[in-house]
């Protein structure tokens, strides 16, 4: 009970500082690297499988170094494979997504933003991230366990994961398991010190609706998370005693229903995209008024907005199962619930618009990035409808058409929104400018690339190409579209190379780039305006108090066109 | 505000103690923040019932659709469940229940003594709750019924079994109560940790008659 975000010493040894350190500001760069290095991993995944779609079974240029059973002179047979699929989307969501945009801009950002000198619980805060990084190891491990790493899908649909017989992976898919609990107790421990802090450390004159809206999208995302991963928990523990004690829940021939795995995954899985969604947007939606010189567009209609979409994501989960064969009378209800919650996204996006509208915008890499995040995700977000409606889904199941379609809302989320939230806040959080012209190569090559990889997809899902599948040539009817196939890779291999444009200019900015002053982007939110750079242990040299929303930009009368949030209008800004 | 002067009995009473504020931790003028006044461990730990209620719920919905798929159940060469026991058994935590309100309001009038008694035999009957629940475990695996029998007995001893490990990790929270308040940690004003000990027995004990209807009753 002597966890309390105030007051802590300085540390001031190496091991306290760096490694086991409970300061947020610090935390949360520990989750970044993380999430950064697990990208080039989930990135590198990417590639071996794309290559093997194009021209399958033949030697992977880079993949030699994989030893043998996994690939065999950098040709990966169907096993490894159906590894790779696993792991890449294990990866990009749960150890990618999360830690990048809760676990690193959360940790970093929540507390500056409401004024608190930390979080609610440091120590729970470590334990956290120790908590994920383990996973990760164990995760990792698992390539190399007897049998190979899990290769039953990101999904774990049941049987093929309840019962080594089927996959010929044994401890793999165990410790993939083991993993995946180990990640959801640190996202729990992150969860409660997020709603604890934004509960209880706001600093006098910070309401809830002064509060930055990235923040209101973390604790969405928290209460989202902490209300929907009990199911799968208790999912994961029946998965497990399948694989060990010889239980049956999940197979039918011992009388268990492997249904009941998707209703538990999907009934977590869905509210999940967006636990990984609303932070991204957050970042957006911080990024968006400072670079267009004006207040966000509808803040209260946003945040009712989130709520209303994260009560409906509890109900929409069947949406995943419309080909399981669930009862065909339950299909309907979850296909009207699944539409009905683009509406709510929808009012989010044309609160962005209407936010751009009459701005003075400044092109800066952030502001294209969000716009990019926005543009893209506009076509995710029309996709889904047509996932949505059953009678379209019996057909796109399955087929690239929905790997396309929740590619454009997740890579428009965690990279896109990632990358302009790192421009954005790499200012604050490592005290240097990062280069702009870089920046904006790195934008337009992304962006451009990324559409290059997955619009194609939409034409060869809608043609029927599967998903999940190791050989393309093997079906006559897909080798017409093969030619797209190979056009597909060579623009993710482009996509996966414009990203070192980014790594170069991320890590040559930390020491050769411009000294960022306090308020480089000259915003209104605390972090910005009244933190220094970088903040200091304890983040802020008084405690500030807050008088007003946190966008208050071009409002007459003022001597500069933003007014930070602590500082009272009519006075002159520090 | 920043002049406010709170004497620490009032502060403890607010909830977290003196630490629960947003000081400046240098010694600097006390600034108290919107809702400070809601102690952040308390409030954590509701979050994380919370979370659990929905690791229990999804037991109990794996339990129902398990069943639901089932033409007989309990299947025929099963044994049936000790409804009568078991619902004495109950009884019994739903007393502990009561016990541990009796500990709380103890507590909130500062009777330490009386705090002590009421948390022993809420110990008491937490301990004779498990241990009829482990005599009957090891009666029905006499019978023939265990994990990998049948869903119908994996099942329950999953769902049932994990209750059980939350009882006995509440009884070890309770246990370190309990040495606390013979050491006179807990007065009226800082009675955090009976407290927290408290929301987390309401919780397991809260969560068990809806168990027992739906697996023993229904």
């Amino acid at each position: 009970m002597s966890e309390h975000g105030n007051g802590h010493a300085e540390p001031t040894s190496f091991l306290r500082k760096y490694v086991f350190s409970i300061d947020h500001k610090v935390i949360g760069k520990q989750y970044l690297f993380l999430s950064l290095f697990m990208a080039l991993f989930g990135g590198l995944m990417a590639y071996y499988m794309r290559w093997q779609l194009a021209w399958p079974e033949t030697a992977i240029p880079g993949a030699g170094w994989i030893p043998e059973p996994m690939a065999f002179g950098g040709i990966i047979p169907p096993e490894f494979y159906n590894a790779l699929i696993t792991l890449h989307g294990t990866i990009m969501v749960f150890f990618v997504g999360m830690p990048l945009l809760l676990g690193a801009l959360g940790n970093y950002l929540v507390p500056l933003m409401i004024g608190a000198d930390d979080m609610a619980f440091p120590r729970l805060n470590m334990m956290s991230f120790w908590t994920i990084t383990t996973a990760s190891l164990v995760l990792m491990a698992s390539f190399f366990v007897e049998g190979g790493a899990a290769s039953a899908g990101w999904t774990g649909y049941a049987p093929l994961s309840a019962d080594p017989i089927h996959t010929g992976v044994g401890w793999g898919l165990n410790l993939w398991i083991m993993a995946l609990a180990l990640e959801f107790t640190s996202f729990l421990m992150g969860g409660i010190n997020f709603l604890t802090t934004v509960v209880t450390m706001r600093v006098p004159g910070m309401t809830m609706f002064r509060l930055p809206l990235m923040v209101w999208m973390q604790i969405t995302a928290a209460v989202l998370f902490m209300l929907s991963v009990g199911p799968l928990i208790a999912g994961a523990i029946l998965l497990l005693l399948d694989r060990t004690v010889g239980t049956g829940f999940f197979i039918p021939e011992r009388g268990g229903d492997p249904l009941l795995w998707q209703h538990l995954f999907w009934f977590f899985g869905h509210p999940e995209v967006y636990v990984v969604l609303l932070p991204g947007l957050g970042a957006i939606m911080e990024i968006l008024p400072v670079f267009t010189r004006r207040p966000i567009f509808g803040y209260k209609t946003i945040v009712y907005s989130t709520i209303v979409a994260g009560a409906l994501s509890f109900l929409v989960w069947a949406h995943h199962m419309f080909v399981s064969g669930i009862d065909p009378q339950i299909v309907m209800p979850f296909s009207i619930t699944t539409i009905l919650i683009s509406v709510p996204f929808a009012v989010i996006i044309f609160a962005f618009m209407a936010s751009l509208w009459g701005g003075s915008i400044r092109f800066t890499t952030p502001m294209l990035f969000a716009i990019g995040t926005i543009v893209t995700f506009i076509i995710g977000g029309v996709t889904g409808i047509f996932n949505g409606s059953a009678p379209v889904d019996i057909f796109i199941h399955d087929t690239y058409f929905v790997v396309a379609h929740f590619h454009f809302t997740l890579f428009p989320d965690v990279f896109l929104g990632g990358f302009a939230a790192l421009y954005f806040w790499f200012p604050k959080m490592f005290g240097k400018m990062m280069n702009e012209t870089l920046g904006k190569v790195h934008f337009w090559w992304t962006t451009i690339t990324f559409n290059m990889v997955f619009i194609p997809m939409f034409l060869i899902g809608a043609g029927g190409h599967m998903r999940r599948i190791y050989n393309p040539l093997q079906y006559d009817f897909l080798k017409p579209m093969q030619d797209i196939n190979i056009f597909i890779t060579w623009s993710a291999v482009a996509l996966l190379v414009g990203q070192l444009v980014f790594i170069f200019n991320f890590f040559w900015s930390m020491y050769r780039g411009k000294k960022a002053e306090d308020n480089p982007w000259e915003a209104t939110t605390l972090e910005w305006a009244a933190a220094p750079t970088p903040p200091p242990h304890g983040n802020f040299e008084t405690v500030p108090t807050v008088y007003h929303g946190p966008y208050e930009y071009s409002c007459p009368g003022q001597e500069t066109d933003w007014q930070p949030q602590h500082v009272e209008k009519g006075s002159v800004a520090a | 505000m920043a002049e406010l002067a709170v004497p620490p009995g009032i502060r403890g009473r607010l909830g977290n103690g003196a630490s629960g504020n947003m000081g400046n931790g240098d010694g600097s003028p006390y600034t108290p923040s919107p809702a400070s006044h809601i102690n952040k461990a308390l409030f954590g730990l509701l979050m994380f019932i919370g979370s659990e209620i929905m690791v229990f719920s999804g037991m109990v919905s794996s339990f129902l659709i398990l069943r639901a798929g089932t033409t007989t159940w309990p299947p025929v060469d099963q044994p049936r469940l000790p409804v009568a026991v078991t619902g004495i058994n109950t009884l019994f935590l739903l007393l502990s229940g009561v016990a541990m309100y009796m500990a709380v309001r103890s507590i909130k009038r500062g009777q330490s003594g009386s705090l002590l008694k009421w948390l022993s035999g809420t110990v008491a009957l937490g301990a004779t709750f498990l241990g009829i629940q482990g005599f009957e475990w090891f009666k029905l695996v006499g019978f023939g019924m265990t994990f990998s029998s049948s869903v119908y007995g994996g099942i329950f001893y999953v769902l049932i079994g994990f209750h059980a490990l939350h009882v006995f990790g509440a009884m070890l929270g309770l246990l370190v109560v309990v040495a606390r308040t013979s050491a006179k940690k807990y007065t009226k004003y800082d009675c955090n940790g009976v407290m927290m000990c408290a929301a987390y027995w309401f919780f397991v004990v809260g969560v068990w008659p809806v168990i027992y209807a739906l697996v023993y009753l229904a």
